[in-house]
């Protein structure tokens, strides 16, 4: 019983990566082909950038499902959050090789003067480091210090949004309401961990609380 | 669009190829249709570009309004002319249209009279852009030249390209051109161009003053605060691989002709 429960999981979460990875398939066929329009390579750059914080806003709303609606996905948490660092590896290849055409001066230009790259990159390193952990030996290699690391997803949240309504010259409704939605996802980690504190009685620890969370999350993994 | 004869100006990039007319007609910033590059052409088709007046006042000694077809009617040359947007991109347009010089010569600006000034249309039941939930930018959409910009050759009042008269979603029927600009000076649908004294104000200018200047003259050593200009994507050379991005030229490449318009100033500071 407990096996094929394992075994389905391992399916969906393999379907979750197939299925995670078309919009970046279709639309660099498209681009390829020219078919995406008069300026390919933004369009292309665009979509990956809008996907990846879609994962990464996919994966925060995992705990509070769990813990407002009492549906448990954690065991998909990990393919979400390496979709979103995917993809946001696609959207700065698209940017370095396809629009600046591996122009390393001007790309130094951008990353060390300009606040809207340096906070893309800052979301992307992040997801990077959140991405080379997400294993099992790290998890184990890092104990506690793997929960501090990982609540690091949230300044990539931050910074990706703020990267995100940057990106056009106007701000927009859809950009206004990523940037509400990742708002509310935070402000909800900021309310439980208020709430936690105020329960918290003498014997219990934020240790075990935390910690609960990631045996869940890898249950089915090894 | 109907066709529109046109001679080739002596000003004219013969050389240069046009980017395909399906792209310049299909990828355009004209926010008053909505923010997408699509939606000038999807939701402009309801748009009434005739009838039309130009109303042309301010300082000057004989104030006009001209109707459109009189404007049609004048002898129109056919400007290719590169054309380069504030965000990296540029195209080739084979404009048609007649010099703006030709149009104040003859209401006769007074000696006082140092910029001109452009105002486009308001119409929230034809442009849908100009409802919308968030304010995008005020209308109407302001532009402005100063006199001497404004008198120089190269700056056209464009009523047609390839052949045609202008589609809605390239500003019908009457825009400026002014190819050593970054595009959004390049006003469309333009109801009223004023005469006056003082610096006017300028829509970008107004909505963000550190990213787009009065001056918004192309010039690949001042960057956007958000991306460089040293380099801009070629519209419409095909997918991916067809695209290599190409160095942007100081005035758009207008340099000889309209550098001395701007002698003695700091163009990191006017830009």
């Amino acid at each position: 019983m407990a096996s094929r429960r394992v075994r389905s999981a391992g399916l969906v979460r393999l379907a979750l990566y197939g299925i995670g990875l078309v919009p970046a398939a279709v639309s660099f066929v498209q681009g390829a082909t020219d078919r995406l329009g008069a300026d390919p390579v933004n369009v292309f750059e665009r979509t990956l950038g809008l996907w990846a914080l879609r994962f990464l806003i996919l994966s925060l709303c995992i705990a509070p499902l769990r813990d407002l609606a009492g549906i448990n996905l954690l065991r998909y948490r990990r393919a979400l959050g390496l979709l979103a660092f995917w993809y946001a590896l696609f959207h700065l290849t698209a940017y370095v090789a396809l629009d600046l055409g591996f122009d390393l001066r001007t790309l130094l230009a951008d990353v060390t003067r300009r606040p809207f790259i340096i906070l893309g990159m800052a979301a992307f390193t992040i997801l990077a480091a959140l991405a080379a952990t997400s294993n099992g030996w790290a998890i184990r290699r890092l104990g506690r210090r793997w929960q501090a690391l990982h609540r690091w997803v949230y300044a990539a949240a931050i910074c990706a949004a703020i990267h995100f309504v940057l990106s056009f010259k106007v701000i927009r409704v859809e950009t206004l309401l990523y940037g509400l939605v990742v708002a509310a996802l935070l402000a909800f980690r900021v309310w439980r961990t208020a709430a936690r504190r105020g329960r918290r009685r003498p014997a219990s620890a934020a240790g075990r609380d935390g910690g609960r969370e990631f045996p869940r999350d890898d249950a089915g993994e090894a | 669009a109907a066709d529109l004869a046109a001679r080739p100006g002596a000003l004219s990039n013969a050389g240069l190829k046009p980017t395909p007319l399906r792209d310049v007609t299909h990828y355009n910033n004209f926010y008053e249709f909505g923010l997408e590059k699509t939606d000038p052409a999807d939701r402009s088709a309801d748009f009434q570009p005739r009838p039309w007046t130009i109303r042309v006042d301010g300082m000057v000694a004989k104030p006009r309004t001209y109707d459109i077809d009189a404007l049609l009617a004048r002898p129109l040359e056919e400007r290719i002319y590169r054309m380069r947007c504030v965000e990296a991109w540029s195209m080739v347009i084979p404009w048609i249209g007649f010099a703006l010089r030709d149009l104040l010569a003859e209401v006769e600006p007074l000696g006082s009279a140092k910029y001109v000034a452009f105002e486009s249309v308001v119409r929230p039941s034809q442009m849908p852009g100009q409802g919308g939930v968030l304010p995008v930018l005020d209308w109407p959409y302001v532009e402005a030249l100063r006199l001497d910009e404004a008198l120089h050759p190269l700056t056209i009042l464009a009523v047609g390209l390839y052949g045609q008269t202008l589609p809605n979603q390239n500003g019908a029927p009457v825009r400026l051109v002014v190819p050593w600009k970054y595009g959004f000076k390049g006003i469309k649908s333009v109801v009223r161009i004023r005469l006056t004294d003082r610096m006017p104000r300028t829509s970008w200018n107004v909505r963000a003053p550190d990213e787009y200047g009065f001056y918004a003259n192309v010039n690949p050593a001042v960057d956007h605060p958000r991306w460089s200009q040293a380099s801009e994507r070629p519209i419409g050379t095909g997918g991916f691989f067809g695209a290599s991005r190409q160095p942007t030229l100081p005035f758009n490449g207008y340099g000889a002709q309209v550098a001395g318009l701007y002698a003695g100033m700091d163009l990191r500071r006017d830009f």
